[in-house]
Parts: structure tokens; sequence; C-alpha cells
């Protein structure tokens, strides 16, 4: 089974091998092997505290990792979301500025990528006074005017209600199929893995599990994974583990009293 | 009216070059809520005066150097994440300082210019010292404007910088040795103790107009030198001491700018949905 990108012969454009991260001396993520491809988006899913962000922070460089290898593919340029960005009131800075802070771009350009993501009425506005969901699609705006080959999206539903949230999902699939860029995402939510992802990864301290949504229908095992595909963009990713995590995260046998993860029961 | 003497001229040189360059730098220092971190350095150069008549060497020179080393270590100690900075720098401020009074029993003649050193002496400045902080003023605005892009962007996001490709170390470490440039330079325009207030207290005004980053740095550096234009009358109006004076003339801007009503800072620009 391939994935899409991987058939024409392309070089990852981020790769990890053995990838683990340790933080005061605790393990947070473990022997994690990890590629995204051309055009390719890679969903990361987990409950709380399994290490998403860890592990998207050791690929990109912003925490050193004890053991494996981060291999970025040559003249990569990173369009980078981080999870939580609160820009102090001390600061005087209006979206339209802080578009253009490391950008030298054009004022239409700015316009057209915040029409993409559909903020245009903030333009002008201070970045302080918008609200949480208008952030996240500023801070989407941002990333793309930096014409990525890769967009590192940490959580970019959060804050947006749940009418956006579907959007914003299938915006960012519109975006990787207009501009050809691969996404890395990182979603807390099991229900709202996008129809588009061409994997998802679930994590809790090591990889539990990957799917890929294409291949789900025709593979039992995935099947059983997956579940079925609902209609309207959202896939329902149900899920059942064979194993799962004690409180400190080490992998335990599974009992009868505990069918879900945590992010299922919400 | 009283007649602006030679001496006052080259106060008003000085304070006003000094004004200009503290208004970018503070406002990065009011910015990233680095506050303390000039006063620790303020605090650390009574070291520098204290070696420099020790061991007989120029003093803007000794005092820039431990500034710098101070500034150095504190982006070293920074690395380890087990101590936070303020308690980093509490430890360095104060270190510094009992070293600097400890030197300073040891170096003859300096208790009577102690004074001088804490509160500055702006009247006293020199043809010699001018021309010093013409120097040193300058290329610390050329610094901090070859800076502005990345260190505006670290302002808002040290990860965000550096996955953007801001080298984040070496830039941090830059604006660090600018801000102790700047220190050893006004700390004769208002002495060691009211260094910082001269970064600050304009910026901090300016914040209450200012619609964009350059517009809030240009303001500090115009509210800067109203204070030192202010503080220097009133010290000749009045013989109050000139440092201290030109300190009190920006608080009063800030009191004034605050209190005026009129152009609040309020979040109304935020349009309507459409």
């Amino acid at each position: 089974m391939l994935m899409r990108s991987e058939r024409s012969g392309d070089q990852p454009l981020i790769e990890a091998r053995g990838l683990s991260v340790c933080v005061n001396g605790h393990d947070i993520i473990n022997d994690i092997d990890l590629a995204i491809f051309p055009g390719q988006i890679v969903t990361l899913i987990g409950p709380n505290g399994a290490g998403k962000t860890t592990l998207v922070r050791a690929l990109l460089g912003l925490v050193p990792y004890r053991q494996g290898k981060v291999m970025l593919a040559r003249g990569l340029k990173i369009g980078y979301m981080p999870q939580r960005l609160r820009i102090d009131p001390i600061v005087p800075l209006t979206v339209q500025r802080f578009l253009t802070l490391n950008n030298r771009v054009a004022r239409a350009e700015v316009r057209h990528a915040l029409r993409e993501v559909g903020a245009s009425h903030v333009e002008s506005a201070p970045v302080q006074v918008i609200s949480g969901g208008e952030f996240q699609r500023v801070l989407l705006a941002r990333a793309l005017l930096r014409d990525p080959t890769v967009l590192v999206l940490d959580e970019p539903a959060q804050g947006v209600d749940v009418a956006g949230q579907g959007e914003l999902y299938k915006l960012i699939a519109a975006i990787r199929d207009r501009r050809g860029c691969a996404v890395l995402m990182i979603s807390q939510d099991l229900h709202l893995v996008m129809e588009a992802a061409d994997s998802v990864i679930c994590l809790n301290h090591h990889v539990c599990c990957t799917g890929l949504p294409e291949a789900v229908s025709r593979h039992p095992e995935y099947l059983k994974l997956f579940g079925a595909l609902r209609p309207g963009g959202l896939a329902i990713y149900t899920h059942h583990h064979d194993h799962q995590h004690n409180l400190h995260g080490c992998v335990v046998p599974l009992s009868d009293n505990r069918g879900n993860t945590d992010a299922d029961s919400r | 009216m009283p007649i602006l003497d030679d001496f006052m001229l080259r106060a008003l040189a000085a304070g006003t070059a000094v004004a200009v360059v503290a208004g970018p730098l503070g406002s990065f220092i009011v910015w990233r809520r680095m506050a303390y971190f000039g006063d620790t350095l303020a605090h650390s150069s009574l070291l520098g005066i204290a070696l420099g008549f020790l061991f007989n060497l120029g003093l803007n020179w000794t005092v820039m150097a431990v500034c710098a080393a101070v500034a150095l270590l504190l982006a070293i100690l920074q690395r380890q994440r087990r101590l936070a900075t303020d308690t980093l720098l509490g430890v360095l401020a104060h270190s510094a300082l009992a070293l600097g009074l400890v030197a300073v029993a040891f170096a003859e003649g300096l208790r009577v210019d102690l004074m001088g050193y804490l509160f500055g002496d702006i009247l006293a400045i020199a043809n010699r010292d001018l021309a010093w902080i013409y120097a040193s003023g300058g290329l610390a605005l050329l610094g901090i404007l070859g800076l502005w892009r990345p260190l505006l962007c670290m302002t808002i996001d040290e990860e965000l910088a550096k996955v953007e490709g801001v080298p984040v170390i070496w830039v941090n470490i830059a604006q660090m040795l600018l801000v102790a440039v700047i220190i050893a330079v006004a700390m004769k325009i208002v002495g060691i103790l009211l260094v910082t207030a001269l970064m600050i207290i304009p910026a901090a005004t300016a914040r209450r107009f200012a619609a964009s980053p350059e517009q809030m740095a240009l303001l500090a550096s115009l509210i800067g030198c109203l204070a030192v234009v202010g503080g220097l009358s009133a010290s000749l109006q009045w013989d109050t001491p000139a440092g201290p004076s030109i300190v009190a003339a920006a608080a009063v801007a800030f009191v004034v700018a605050y209190a005026l009503p009129g152009r609040v800072y309020r979040p109304t620009t935020r349009p309507s949905r459409t």
C-alpha cells in the first residue's frame, strides 16, 4: 500500500526516523517514524499530552531530540502556525502589519491571503482585538504568505466555532489543491479528521497506528480502524486500540472498562 | 529667560541624541518585557566604573565591556530552563552592584564622584564626551534599524521567528549589546539609577498614541527629546539636578498622556462582519 505521493518516487519534504524527545527526564515521544511527501496532507491525532505538539516542534527544530534523525528537504519553506500565540497589547500592531512583518509582500497579496482564509474584514484591526477564531485564520494567512512548500498547522481549528471548523478543514484541503503544498496538521479531535487527509497518524507517545483514508474502504484492518466515511467532508475515525495507556503513558493491555480514548468521549 | 550657555547647548545636544536612540531601543525593551534587564545592566555599570578607575582604563570602555559581559552571561544562563529570567536578572543585578560597590571601596577618589555616576552629570558634558555619545549612539541607532525586522518578528513570537529563519540567538545577543551600549552612553546624562527610565517612560508614553511599531518608536524618540528639553529648562529655571529633572519631565509627559481625554486606545477599529 503506497501513499499517494510515494508512488511518484518523490523525496519526502520532512522525514523523521526513530525520533525520541525527552523533556526534563520524561520521554514525551518515542521512536517515531514519519514522512511527509509533496502535496500530501498528514494529520496527527491523539489525546491531550500525547506529544503531538512536541513531535511537530522537534521536526521544526524548536526542541532538541534525544535520539533519531530529522531530515528536511533542501530549500524547504515552512509556513508554521503555532498552537498558541498571544501578542501583548503593548505592541501596536494591525493585522495588516502582522502579516507583512517577515514577508515583504504587496498589499494586494495580503488582501488576497486574507480573502483566501475568509478574514478580509479584520485587515486593519489591531491583532489584539480580533477573536480567537479570526486570529487563527490570520495566522493561516500569514503562513500562506510565505508561499510554503509545507504548511505546519498546530490545531488550526481551535477557537473556531463548530460550523467554522469543518469549513476550515475544507479550506486547508482547498489550499493544498490550489497551491500544491504539503500539510502537516495536528488535530485533537478524533471526529474531525478530514476527508482529504492522505495519512492519519495516531500518536500516543509512540505511533499507535497510521491510516490512509483512501485505502480504508478496501483494507479490512483499516475498515475496523476507520469505520464508514460520513458524507459531508468529515470522516469518522472510529478508534479501537489493541492496547491502552496508563496515566504515565506506558502501554498496558486493554481492559474492559475502557473502550475509547479520552478524545473519543468528547 | 535664561541665556543658553555653551554647557547648556552641549547638554541639549547630548540629551536629545540619547533620547533619539533610546526611543526605538526603549520600545523594544517595553515590548519584550526587558525593563528589569535594563536595570540589571545599569547596576552592573557601577562595576565597570570601578574597574576603569582601578586599572586606569577608559571608563566608557570598561562600562560597556562589563554591560556586554553581563548581557552575554544572561544569554548563556537563559539557555538552561530551570531558573526564570527575572530570577537570573535579580542574581546578576545585585551581584554586579555588590561587586561594584566593593570595587569602588578600593578605588581612591571615586567616592567623591559617586553621586555623579548615580545621578548623571549632563551639565558637565565636554566636547570629547559629546563626540563619544554621537559616535556610539549613531552606531547603536544603525544597529537597531538594521535589526528592526528580525527583532520585531522575535518580539511577536520567538519560535515563529525561528521557524521563519530568523537567527534568534544572534539577534537576541545583538539587541542585548545595543542596550549595553546605550546604557553606557545614557549613564552620563541621567546616571546609573535613572538610565532605564529614559528608555522606558518615553516608549510607554508613546504607546498611547501609536498605531504601529514604527510610530511608537518615533514618538518615543520625540517624547524623549521633549523630556530632555523640558528637564533641562526646569533645571536651569529652578536649579534642580538635571538628570532627575529630565526623568521627572518624562514622567509628567506619561501622566499627561494617559490622563488626557480624547485619543484613548480603544479597540473600536473592529469592523462589522459583512
